[in-house]
């Protein structure tokens, strides 16, 4: 408090006194801009990740403490964006973090015009049963020429684009071995 | 570019301050358009005339690269004298029939030295089933395996014969002359002339010009012919393989392209193989026969051990040579299975479950209403996502609720919203648009009941398996046979049954099994050249084979740029073999020596007799320039030391493309379906080929020589905004991003405003066929009237990133486009459309379908269906048809 008092911690003084005339650099600092530390340099760990919006592929720093994510940043050392990143990619950390995120599973009945909460592992066995009857339903050996085809008409899926390329191996892989042929992604669109 | 794109916008305004000149051409003054030397407005869907034109530009004025064309592209082979093109056909090419819309491509062949019949009877059998190659988007399989050429086409490296491919393209481009081009493009001759100037003269051996386009640039019915025309004029110009050079497509999600090469896709397999159908597929050998096609040139004659691979891949054990390594167990294709026909499917109730995978069709794809429509019409939806989406939603807050057409009390469609894990949550791969895979490593654990599509799709694989294991019915056998047992990581595990049971699969594992191993040893293989197809190994997809290479995760290397080449290779990896510029011989003449020494990248190197330079060389290592391929010879032994286009059965770059394509074998101006305007080049009107789904509820604007079509006016098109992402699945959620844009708009002119009394800021909304959506009218000069055909046209701009949910909320766009495909690919026509504009807000609730069903009767729509989709005159239908009646009785006299 004594400090306050005291003309000395006054910028225009140390602008007068330091040479920094203009009062752009040290003298007008304050000491809570020189204690407040970058969320970058106190984060445990940096995972290196890249973009989740367009097909540019800008690499990405991804800061975390506490294990939440604190900081997402451009990679300086990628060549492809040098450390850059646009107005979607620098909102990265929004998306991630955004309290509007589902995080439990939503289900809704048939007819039904609300929202019912269902635990994952509940939420697995009825798409597993379904997929399943779906799969067996709408089966066809042969088709209407009588060609051998051995394939399920009952079951499609779109997406992909912004899965990885273990993922969508993983989902071709499975459709596949189930005989589920409309299988599709952004790329048709 | 700068819109959408951003940061990779940030290499040419490099490429800019060292000299390059930018030219933007778009309907509409962006971002793009503020930083380029030269912006040219051109009308909405009339790209080819345009990129036509500057094709005659440069075979009139003989400006090609003429040492590069000869060698590498195919312009001195002869075609056969059968084929017609379509200035005698009034639109059409030879062979078509107009009953099923198609072409017999038995005319566009080569003429080949011996046996010319015969010859173009193969060739062409690739094609044989033209309509179900459409159905099936087969022109992907063909882009991806390749021009299959058997024995030696004859050719004329003097360029002189009338039916050499150089004189048959400069024929048939030489109506698109600057007057055309200024009266179909709406661009002035001026414009025009500069740019086929800029274009010329930065070709050559010196200098190299790119061509960039973003992906709305396929979402036309003549999608894939865009690209042809700027393929054809690339290789004219020498750009391809070259430093600086090249056709970058721009694509828009993350991996895009990695959801493309390893596809969730109906038509394709891993790598580019087809999915198997009955007709040509009944045996392993048959399906491996038609993609490598024996006799052909390049490295698709090793079909036999990709696919052998990829079956050792899935089916493990199971799969022996016995049983043709359970070939038999893959589900067949017989037609078109895309994503549209699908969901008129789902209208017509034929589809009981559907899963949708961080994608929100109810606003990204075509025809809003119908997408929502179909999902209401469902057993049960599968929504795996960040946010609740409007495809989760619809039920209760669709544009069709107001309407009336949900009753969410009568819609029987089960939802199941599964939260998903975020890209910073899960470890895996990225392919970016430059083929490049990046790694991603992962940050933290997905909150919640959170989890990846990797860890969904392995435990829903799982338990269906469980489900059926006692089961002793055949076709379950691919499931239970499948090699499904991936190693899981203890963390994210969940439930009494603990880590191995719930567990997240290791993405590392499959990614090697993707790369490819020695099936006796686990090694990791490092180069394709290295599969069999005697089963001893097995690779999930062929052409990322090597990322895995040393047992090393390639795409997961991240040496500073600053500490590595401008080409950087040592950051992450790019298929195939970490090429970074593909079929870059070109780069080189055909001695070995780089074109000029500015434009060096790689050469053959005459003492260490082999080819090197500043990226891996896209051709075999030691293979010099000078050799020339034994007679008899085919596959990789076929290719000779100038054929650099390796994956091509010529390994020549295509100016004419005699099979694989629907509607064609070169490019030609068809108006987009919905136009006001007549074609001005020929009486067939828009793509005779194009996938046609006309229905009472796919209804599409009458276009000329249709009666009605001013009714609708305006050409509207629409794009992205920097700001947000596709459906706004992954930014309409965002407070950052909803406030730098927070609501839907209709940009117009000064001009159309003061025609249609739209007021800056107050509302408009915009009618078509299918719906009308409203937005808030944007008045600015970035969009300007254009002069086409004698007339003014008007066109209208908007966004297409909103819809009912997320912090922001709008209408969709994408509400107003009816489904019409592109025949190669079926993709759809969603950048260009016919709308009427009008002031003030939309009707509401069941106004809303009485508005547009007023529109629908104005413009006869009902009356006319079907729409006649062949325009050209009876005589000329007659006499394409007849070109291929003609092949056919040569075919059955030999």
């Amino acid at each position: 408090m004594a400090e306050s008092r005291s003309l000395l911690p006054w910028p225009v003084l140390r602008q007068l006194t330091s040479g920094d005339l203009l009062g752009r650099g040290k003298a007008v600092r304050s000491r809570r801009t020189d204690e407040v530390e970058p969320r970058t340099s106190t984060a445990d760990r940096v995972a290196r990740s890249v973009c989740p919006y367009c097909a540019v592929g800008c690499g990405q720093k991804i800061f975390v403490k506490d294990e939440k994510i604190v900081q997402i940043e451009g990679d300086p050392d990628s060549p492809v964006n040098r450390g850059r990143l646009c107005p979607k990619g620098s909102a990265s950390k929004n998306l991630v973090t955004s309290s509007l995120r589902e995080t439990t599973i939503k289900y809704r009945r048939p007819h039904g015009t609300e929202w019912e909460d269902l635990d994952l592992t509940t939420a697995m066995e009825m798409v597993a049963d379904r997929v399943v009857k779906s799969r067996r339903d709408a089966w066809q050996e042969l088709d209407e020429k009588d060609r051998r085809v051995r394939r399920t008409m009952g079951i499609a899926s779109l997406g992909g684009a912004t899965l990885d390329n273990e993922e969508n191996y993983l989902i071709k892989k499975l459709f596949t071995a189930m005989g589920a042929i409309q299988i599709e992604n952004q790329a048709r669109i | 570019m700068a819109e959408a794109h951003p940061v990779g916008f940030q290499w040419v305004v490099e490429a800019q301050n060292r000299g390059a000149k930018v030219i933007h051409v778009d309907p509409r003054f962006t971002r793009t358009s503020a930083v380029a030397d030269k912006h040219v407005p051109i009308r909405v869907g009339s790209d080819i005339a345009f990129l036509g034109g500057i094709i005659s530009y440069v075979l009139e004025n003989g400006l090609d690269f003429r040492d590069y064309v000869v060698n590498y592209t195919n312009a001195a082979t002869i075609v056969s004298d059968r084929f017609e093109d379509t200035d005698d056909l009034d639109g059409l090419f030879s062979g078509f029939d107009p009953d099923k819309r198609t072409y017999d491509p038995t005319s566009w062949q080569y003429d080949v030295e011996d046996e010319p019949g015969q010859q173009s009877a193969a060739q062409a059998d690739d094609s044989e089933e033209t309509q179900e190659q459409r159905d099936s988007a087969a022109g992907m399989q063909h882009e991806a395996h390749g021009m299959q050429v058997e024995g030696k086409p004859r050719r004329d490296e003097t360029l002189q014969h009338p039916r050499c491919v150089y004189q048959v393209l400069r024929r048939h481009f030489a109506r698109y002359t600057p007057e055309v081009v200024e009266q179909t493009c709406g661009v002035s001759q001026a414009d025009f002339l500069e740019v086929c100037r800029a274009w010329t003269e930065n070709s050559g051996r010196e200098r190299t010009t790119a061509l960039v386009y973003s992906v709305g640039w396929t979402q036309h019915s003549v999608g894939v012919q865009y690209i042809r025309t700027g393929a054809i004029l690339q290789l004219l110009l020498g750009n391809m393989g070259r430093p600086g050079g090249g056709i970058m497509a721009l694509r828009g999600h993350a991996s895009i392209q990695g959801s493309t090469d390893i596809p969730t896709l109906f038509n394709i397999l891993p790598g580019y193989l087809p999915m198997p159908n009955p007709d040509q597929h009944a045996t392993l050998g048959d399906y491996v026969d038609s993609i490598r096609n024996p006799g052909s040139k390049g490295f698709w004659s090793k079909a036999d051990a990709y696919t052998v691979s990829l079956l050792k891949a899935y089916w493990g054990e199971a799969a022996t040579p016995d049983n043709d390594f359970c070939f038999d167990y893959l589900p067949k294709i017989t037609g078109d299975h895309g994503t549209y026909r699908t969901v008129l499917d789902m209208i017509d109730g034929k589809v009981s479950g559907y899963f949708l995978l961080g994608q929100n069709p109810a606003v990204g794809s075509a025809h809003g209403r119908a997408q929502r429509l179909g999902m209401a019409n469902l057993d049960w939806l599968v929504v795996r996502d960040l946010f609740e989406i409007e495809s989760a939603s619809f039920w209760k807050d669709a544009p069709e609720v107001a309407t009336g057409e949900i009753v969410p009390e009568e819609c029987a469609t089960e939802v199941f919203l599964f939260p998903a894990a975020s890209y910073a949550e899960k470890e895996g791969t990225f392919t970016q648009t430059q083929r490049m895979l990046q790694w991603r490593e992962k940050a933290v654990d997905p909150p919640g009941d959170c989890r990846s599509e990797l860890w969904f799709f392995y435990h829903l694989g799982r338990m269906v398996r469980e489900r059926l294991a006692d089961s002793t019915d055949d076709r379950d056998r691919p499931l239970l046979d499948l090699a499904w047992d991936y190693p899981v990581h203890d963390e994210g595990a969940l439930g009494s049954e603990g880590a191995q049971a719930w567990g997240e699969p290791s993405a590392e594992a499959v990614l090697k099994e993707i790369n490819g191993y020695d099936v006796a040893t686990g090694r990791p293989l490092s180069s394709f050249v290295e599969m069999k197809a005697d089963g001893s190994t097995a690779g999930g997809c062929w052409i990322y084979t090597g990322v895995f290479a040393d047992g090393v995760n390639q795409a997961n290397r991240r040496k500073s740029r600053h500490d590595q080449s401008f080409v950087a290779p040592e950051w992450g990896w790019a298929w195939p073999m970490n090429r970074r510029i593909l079929y870059n011989r070109a780069s080189a003449d055909p001695d070995g020596k780089p074109w000029s020494e500015r434009k060096a990248y790689v050469w053959w190197d005459e003492e260490q007799q082999q080819w090197v330079g500043d990226d891996v060389p896209d051709f075999e290592k030691t293979k010099p320039p000078s050799y020339r391929a034994p007679e008899g010879s085919d596959g990789i032994e076929a290719i000779e030391g100038i054929d650099p286009f390796i994956m091509q059965g010529d390994g020549k770059g295509a100016l004419y493309v005699p099979q694989g394509l629907i509607d064609g074998p070169m490019p030609t101006h068809y108006e987009p379906v919905e136009s006001p305007f007549r074609n001005p080049l020929y009486g067939q009107q828009a793509n005779p080929t194009r996938m046609d789904y006309r229905r009472d509820d796919n209804p599409m604007n009458p276009a000329p020589p249709e009666e009605h079509s001013d009714v609708f006016p305006f050409v509207f098109t629409t794009s992205r905004l920097t700001e947000h992402h596709t459906a706004g699945g992954m930014s309409r959620y965002l407070e950052h991003l909803a406030e730098l844009q927070p609501e839907m708009f209709v940009e117009v002119s000064p001009t159309l405003a003061r025609e249609r009394g739209l007021e800056h800021m107050g509302w408009c909304h915009v009618v078509t066929a299918r719906s009308a959506v409203e937005g808030r009218v944007l008045v600015t000069e970035r969009l300007r009237p254009l002069r086409v055909e004698g007339r003014t046209v008007h066109q209208v701009w908007m966004p297409y990133h909103w819809g009912g949910g997320g912090l922001v909320t709008g209408d969709s766009a994408n509400d107003l486009f009816g489904i019409t495909l592109d025949p190669n690919v079926l993709i759809q026509e969603s950048k260009v459309g016919t709308c009427d504009v009008r002031p003030g807000r939309r009707p509401t609730g069941p106004a809303l379908r009485e508005l547009v069903a007023d529109y629908g009767r104005r413009a006869g729509i009902g009356d006319q269906l079907p729409a006649r989709i062949v325009t050209a005159s009876a005589d000329a239908q007659a006499r394409s048809l007849a070109a291929a009646e003609t092949s056919d009785d040569d075919q059955e006299g030999q």
